[in-house]
Parts: C-alpha cells; sequence; structure tokens
C-alpha cells in the first residue's frame, strides 16, 4: 500500500481510480465494489476520489458519499503506517476488549476510527473477526494475534516503533 | 470424519503418511502456517504427503495436526508448536509410534478430550477439517457434487423441493422459515430471471459457524447454491461475504475458479440443460445487511437499508426479481439431504426442529470450538459434555445465544432442549448459532449494555422505534453503569424494550431489546445492586469499583507503578505500594502484570475497604 503522505492526488494518481471504475463499471450495482477496490489502493476514500468516480460513473458525489459513511469498513482519512484492528465481539469483549483498546490509545495516541497525530498508526475497532476461542483478538497489519493483555500490547507496539518492521511474536503466542 | 481426503492420490504415489495442518483463520491466529512451513522443512524427502484442511473445530486446541497413516490411524495433535515438529516426524511418522502425551484426538485410543468430538453428530462439519479447501479433488473423493447429479440426472425440481421440504429443514440463519417453503415459493413466482442469495454477512459477534464453513468447505456451499438454484430455476447466484473474512473469501474465490473449470458451474452443467453462475459480493461492514431486504439493497450496491415487507424476496427481490435468501449453514445441509433422503435428516431433531445445528462454542469453556450437535440436546451437554465445563473453574451464571438478537439464558434454565420452539419460550433464539458461556465473572447489565452499544450503532435509523429507542435505551444502560441508575430506571427499559420490539420495521430493530428484557428477566437483583446500593457484583463496571494493593500480598517490586499508564500506583521498593484513586483510570493494567496476586477490586459497600 503506498503512503497515503506522500500520495499527492495529481491526474496521474487517478489512473488507478480510472482503471477501477473500467473494470467494474459494467457490472450492475458495482458502486460498492469500485469504492472498495479504490480504498484496497489508496488506503481511503478522499474527497477528490469521490468526485472522480462520480464523474466517471455518472453517481451523484452525495449518493457515493452516502454509501461510504453508512459503511464502516470504509476510511474517509488516510491509514498510518500501521494498521490496529481490536475485536470488541462478545467473546473478546468478555475476555477483555475494552482494556486491549485502552492499552492500544495508551501507546499510540491513535482514536478508534483514526490515525495517531504522528501518523504511524491507526486503531479501528471491528465487531467480530470470527476468532472467538482465542479472544481477545488484535490485528497488526492483517496479522492476527491471540488472548492479548494490556501488557502485550505494550511490549508488541513498543517494538514496533522501535524496530520499524519487526513484530517480535514471543509476547503474544497462545498461552495459558 | 473417517474419509481420507487425499487417500487416492496418497495412493498412487506409494505415500502412506499424510500430515494434515488445520489452517482456518483461527488456527492460523494461534501459529498454524509457522507449524506447517516447519512440516514442509522437516518433511523434505520423506514419502510423506504434507496437506492443509479448515477447521477441525477443537478451537481451544489450536494449532492442530493430524497424522493419518493408511494402516495406523489417525491421531490429532494440540496445541503444536514449531519446536515439536521434530519429534513428531521422527517418533511418529518415522518411528510408527504416536507420541501420546501430545494427542488430543484419535480413532485408536480414547483420550480425556475424545467427548468434545464423540458427543457431536457431524453432518454438516462431516468433512470441515478433513478436506483441503482449496483443491475440488478433494471435495470430490469424498463424494462431492455427486448431490447435484443426482437432482439433475433422476430429479425434476419439484421433486427436490418436496426432499427439502419432506427433511424439515429450517433456515439456520436464526428466523427458523422452512427452507422448502422458501424455495418453493420462489419457484411459483412469475418470471425467468430469478437469483439464489448465500447470506454469509455473519454479523453476530461471537459466532464464526459460517465462517469455518467456508474457510472449511466451500464446494459444499456452492454445490448446496447449485441444487437450490436447480429448484427454484434460477441461474444466478450471489454470495453476500463480509469483508472481515478474507480467507473465507479467498476460497471461495479458489472454489468457484475450480467449479467452472470442472463443470460444476457455468453452462450446461454436467451436459445438462441447468446453467448457473455464482458472483461474490463483499460487504463493508454493516450488521444489519444480515436481514434479507437490507442485503438485496446492499448487492445492489445501495446503502443496506431494509424494506417493509411484502413485498418478500421470493417475490420481489435483488433486482425486482424472485429471490431465495438462505444462510450458509443451510445451504450446507442441502447436498447431504439430497443424498441421504429427508427421511434420514429428519430422524435427526425434535418434533419442529429437525436435523443438527451448528454452534460456535465461546466464552469461559474448557473445550470452545466449533461443535454440530443434534437439535434437542439440552444447553447443559452441550456445555459439560461436549465443551467439557468451564474453563475458568468458576461457576455457571449465563448462556447467551443468538448474538445482540438474542437472550441471555440462566443456569438454572440450562436443562433447556435446544430447539427454535424451546429457546423462543424462555425468551432467547436460536440465532445463527453463536453460544456464548458466561461465568459468575460476568456483569449482565454490562453484556446487556454491550449489545445496545452494538445495535445502536448498528441500527441504519430508518425508522424511529429502533433510531431513537435503541438510543435511550443505552443511555439508561450507560448511566446504571456509572452508578447514576434511578428508581425505576429498570420500568423504563422495559416499557421501552416492549415498544421497541413491536413497533420497529425489521428483524433487527424487532429483536434489539432481547439481550436487555431477557437480562432483566433473569437477573433483575444485578439491575437492582447496581442501582440502589451502587455495586456491581461481578466487579466490571468501572465506575462502581476501586483497584487496590493488598498490602500483604505486595512485595514491593514496583512493575506495577512502572506499568501504570496514568502513574497513579506510587510507593518504596520492597514496601507496599498504594493506588490513588483519584487518578487511577481503572484500565487493569497492574493486574495483568502483578505477579504476587497482590492487587484487588473492591465494590458497593466494600469499596475501598
Amino acid at each position: 500500500m503506498s503512503n497515503p503522505d506522500s500520495l499527492k492526488l495529481s491526474a496521474e494518481n487517478f489512473d488507478a481510480i480510472d482503471q477501477i471504475v473500467n473494470k467494474y463499471n459494467s457490472d450492475k450495482g458495482a458502486a460498492i465494489m469500485i469504492l472498495q477496490q479504490v480504498q484496497a489502493t489508496y488506503g481511503y476514500i478522499g474527497q477528490s476520489m469521490l468526485e472522480r468516480i462520480s464523474q466517471l460513473t455518472g453517481t451523484p458525489t452525495s449518493e457515493l458519499f452516502s454509501i461510504v459513511t453508512f459503511y464502516s469498513q470504509f476510511r474517509l482519512e488516510p491509514l498510518g503506517e500501521n494498521f490496529i484492528q481490536v475485536c470488541h465481539g462478545t467473546a473478546c469483549h468478555l475476555a477483555g476488549a475494552e482494556r486491549i483498546s485502552e492499552a492500544v490509545q495508551h501507546v499510540t495516541k491513535a482514536k478508534p476510527g483514526h490515525t495517531s497525530p504522528d501518523g504511524k498508526f491507526t486503531l479501528e475497532h471491528v465487531a467480530c473477526l470470527g476468532c472467538c476461542s482465542h479472544g481477545p483478538i488484535m490485528t497488526l497489519n492483517n496479522e492476527t494475534f491471540a488472548r492479548m493483555t494490556p501488557d502485550k500490547v505494550k511490549k508488541m507496539l513498543h517494538q514496533k516503533v522501535a524496530d520499524k518492521g519487526f513484530v517480535n511474536s514471543e509476547g503474544c503466542e497462545l498461552s495459558e | 470424519m473417517n474419509e481420507h481426503a487425499n487417500s487416492t492420490s496418497a495412493d498412487k504415489s506409494g505415500v502412506t503418511t499424510v500430515v494434515n495442518v488445520g489452517l482456518a483463520s483461527c488456527g492460523i491466529a494461534a501459529g498454524a502456517q509457522k507449524v506447517y512451513d516447519t512440516f514442509k522443512t522437516a518433511l523434505e524427502g520423506l514419502a510423506v504427503e504434507l496437506t492443509f484442511s479448515g477447521c477441525m473445530g477443537m478451537c481451544y486446541n489450536e494449532p492442530l495436526v493430524e497424522v493419518r497413516s493408511l494402516n495406523g490411524g489417525r491421531y490429532i495433535y494440540g496445541k503444536v508448536q514449531p519446536e515439536q515438529v521434530a519429534r513428531i516426524v521422527q517418533e511418529h511418522i518415522q518411528g510408527g509410534t504416536p507420541i501420546m502425551d501430545w494427542v488430543v484426538y484419535s480413532d485408536r485410543i480414547k483420550t480425556p478430550d475424545a467427548d468434545f468430538i464423540d458427543k457431536q453428530q457431524r453432518i454438516i462439519l462431516k468433512h470441515c477439517g478433513v478436506v483441503n479447501p482449496e483443491d475440488i479433488d478433494s471435495y470430490l473423493s469424498v463424494g462431492g457434487y455427486k448431490a447435484i447429479e443426482k437432482a439433475l440426472k433422476s430429479m425434476t425440481p419439484e421433486q427436490v423441493i418436496e426432499e427439502i421440504s419432506r427433511s424439515g429443514l429450517r433456515g439456520r440463519g436464526g428466523a427458523g422459515f422452512p427452507t422448502g417453503t422458501k424455495w418453493s415459493f420462489a419457484r411459483k413466482s412469475p418470471g425467468r430471471e430469478k437469483y439464489v442469495i448465500c447470506n454469509a454477512d455473519e454479523g453476530d459477534p461471537g459466532a464464526f459457524m459460517d465462517r469455518s464453513v467456508l474457510e472449511s468447505n466451500p464446494h459444499s456451499v456452492l454445490e448446496g447454491m447449485l441444487i437450490a438454484g436447480y429448484a427454484m430455476g434460477a441461474e444466478n447466484g450471489y454470495i453476500y461475504i463480509r469483508a472481515e473474512y478474507p480467507l473465507a473469501i479467498k476460497r471461495l474465490k479458489i472454489a468457484i475458479a475450480q467449479a467452472l473449470e470442472k463443470g460444476y458451474l457455468g453452462s450446461h452443467i454436467l451436459d445438462s440443460n441447468f446453467s448457473f453462475n455464482i458472483m461474490i459480493r463483499e460487504g463493508a461492514g454493516a450488521f444489519v445487511c444480515g436481514e434479507e431486504t437490507a442485503l438485496i439493497a446492499s448487492v445492489e450496491g445501495k446503502r443496506g437499508m431494509p424494506r417493509i415487507r411484502p413485498p418478500f424476496p421470493a417475490q420481489s427481490g435483488v433486482w425486482g426479481k424472485p429471490t431465495s435468501i438462505n444462510n450458509v449453514e443451510t445451504f450446507a445441509n442441502v447436498p447431504w439431504i439430497i443424498l441421504n433422503g429427508g427421511d434420514s435428516f429428519s430422524r435427526f431433531g425434535t418434533e419442529n426442529s429437525k436435523g443438527t445445528k451448528v454452534f460456535a462454542l465461546a466464552g469461559s469453556i474448557a473445550r470452545g470450538g466449533l461443535v454440530e450437535v443434534p437439535m434437542g440436546i439440552t444447553i447443559n451437554e452441550i456445555v459439560y459434555d461436549v465443551g467439557g465445563g468451564l474453563s475458568s473453574g468458576r461457576k455457571l451464571k449465563a448462556v447467551q445465544t443468538g448474538g445482540p438478537s438474542g437472550g441471555c439464558i440462566p443456569a438454572s434454565l440450562a436443562d433447556t432442549q435446544v430447539d427454535y420452539d424451546s429457546l423462543k419460550k424462555i425468551g432467547a433464539i436460536m440465532g445463527s448459532g453463536g453460544m456464548l458461556i458466561m461465568d459468575d465473572s460476568t456483569c449482565m447489565v454490562d453484556v446487556a449494555k454491550f449489545f445496545l452499544k452494538f445495535t445502536k450503532s448498528e441500527s441504519c435509523g430508518k425508522c424511529t422505534f429502533c433510531r431513537v429507542g435503541t438510543k435511550q435505551m443505552l443511555k439508561v444502560l450507560e448511566r446504571i453503569t456509572n452508578g447514576e441508575g434511578r428508581d425505576g430506571d429498570i420500568e423504563l427499559l422495559e416499557e421501552l424494550g416492549q415498544k421497541i420490539s413491536a413497533g420497529a420495521l425489521c428483524g433487527l430493530g424487532q429483536t434489539v431489546p432481547n439481550p436487555v428484557l431477557t437480562t432483566i428477566k433473569y437477573f433483575r437483583h444485578e439491575y437492582e445492586a447496581h442501582i440502589f446500593d451502587k455495586a456491581c457484583p461481578a466487579k466490571k463496571c468501572k465506575a462502581l469499583i476501586s483497584y487496590q494493593v493488598l498490602a500483604d500480598a505486595c512485595k514491593g517490586c514496583g512493575r506495577c507503578s512502572r506499568e501504570c499508564p496514568t502513574g497513579a500506583i506510587t510507593g518504596e521498593k520492597k514496601m507496599p505500594f498504594t493506588i490513588n484513586q483519584e487518578m487511577c483510570a481503572r484500565c487493569g493494567l497492574c493486574i495483568s502484570v502483578c505477579k504476587f496476586n497482590a492487587i484487588t477490586v473492591t465494590t458497593g459497600k466494600e469499596r475501598g475497604k
């Protein structure tokens, strides 16, 4: 995924949007699929992107905006360098998901649904990742970690900040 | 579960041992990919086939590795770490002696965990954890696509519907509508263009049955959809699946491509006049899209807002055409019913609930995982016989079924039978299959608040009862858990709940109050303790508890003080530390790092003492 900070939405960068729309626009009801692909490419959906999609598809920007604000998957601001999801499903809630979220917020200063001021972390709460037997569950850059504790979160994220790219899974392996 | 997924191919190449690693999302979360990779290196040069499957069901023992020999039985190892691989290869695979201390299940010997598998009745899960989900030949080797062949070659569409009706199969998404009736409505609707939709928008937090089935045996769901298409006269199908399930989506895409290649999808399937195509639509994170009219709107690329029924989807569904929407598990039952007959299926279960039900067993349970049990089994049997009792060693307090639409069943009613009607009678619902076991450390008011918080944010906002009603209910619940509850709040919640149930437009809104109403019905005293005694009996609600250092137990190591994010813990080395209550955020980090159990939580009259 390209770094959103350095992303200038020049005409050149709209190329990907043009390709996505070309690929999906012939399908009936493709709006959500197009938006999903755009987000997968850019990490988020900015206003200028909505306008470009609107130009190409003829769907009013207001309608596209109504879709991206309805579904929780869509992000309207750029993704941080690291993407954290904390599962808040029922099993994870009972296992202490709230404390995991708090620990992430303490370390990263990112609020749920937002990116930290330094742009390093984006924190998202998700309804359920379906790994209910191993809660609390957290994902870091799409790798899933089981049975988290606030302590493990701290170690893991501090290491992430220090090492830039390497996470020691020691601290987050399954342990009873 | 006895078929050898790849035994035919294994026979040919002279391979007599197969190593099968469970690679579903939960296995991978537990580290199964590393175990698989370690086996790959360790088995190099040996005449052993390394394969993978989806979910074997024993989630509590992940990562799971099965070693099966053509004549030496099958042995499943649990909680396998990469370091253990070398010994398994040396002693079991090369030496022929299984390491029994690590084996959690075997067909040769009864392990302590054997009841988890043996007490189940596996129809849908029969091949889950056995077949390779990314290889159609593996599914074909266990009789895959034989049911659609039978339907196409020897049954009329009406006979297919008749067989499904005779089986007594009811929708496994939760509402329990008879599947055969649904299909016959769609068949009878006029028009040539019709659609089959598979609802894989498993949004109930705490439920993972559909994910496991799709990750473990995706072809069984495709085959069920094909049969539905043939029965209804539809040529197109959609699978609407949550974007939060990337592995399930990947495996479905592989399965669809392979089925197309082998001629089980596409035009003139098996040289018949029947053609069928399946498209995937990824959900975008809206719980309400599990409701069928909202799901249809979302498939059409719009906001997922439900609409008033009638017209029902069977008359006017996606693109205004007759549509039948069934759940993943419902489809997965269909091939078995066609192959074995409706009467064989209806032998399982109770008078009005036939067959089996898959549950995702989670929470404070010793053996949490994916279980399939006959309808009519009691909750106690699931918890104690299959699940092995509670994991925490604490007492069973309640069992939650049906997620945010369901209810909490108290331990005193745990001898209730699991079927659509018995559960409804006590205020709960079957739901899609999430079954959460709660011990006595769970605060029921907090659980109710959790669900309301979820449904409030997931309410689509279309109708007033749901939009405003959930907000008001949540406000009252927050007040209660914040220690600001008032006399009359419980009655207010009951009144709001009844009105929302009666007035909301869709299934989501109508069932939203269930978690609150059932917890009030069975745990009213807990609400009263929060309101009148300002106490949280389970010591969960932050505003009603205090963290304290037990001076006798504290060794003065200072670990809690260093870890405390708000700097609330102070003290001198080797002396008992103290917590400043004003500064304490009650995050619990201190408890999680204290090695001496020197931190305690108090509430109510005991608080601070």
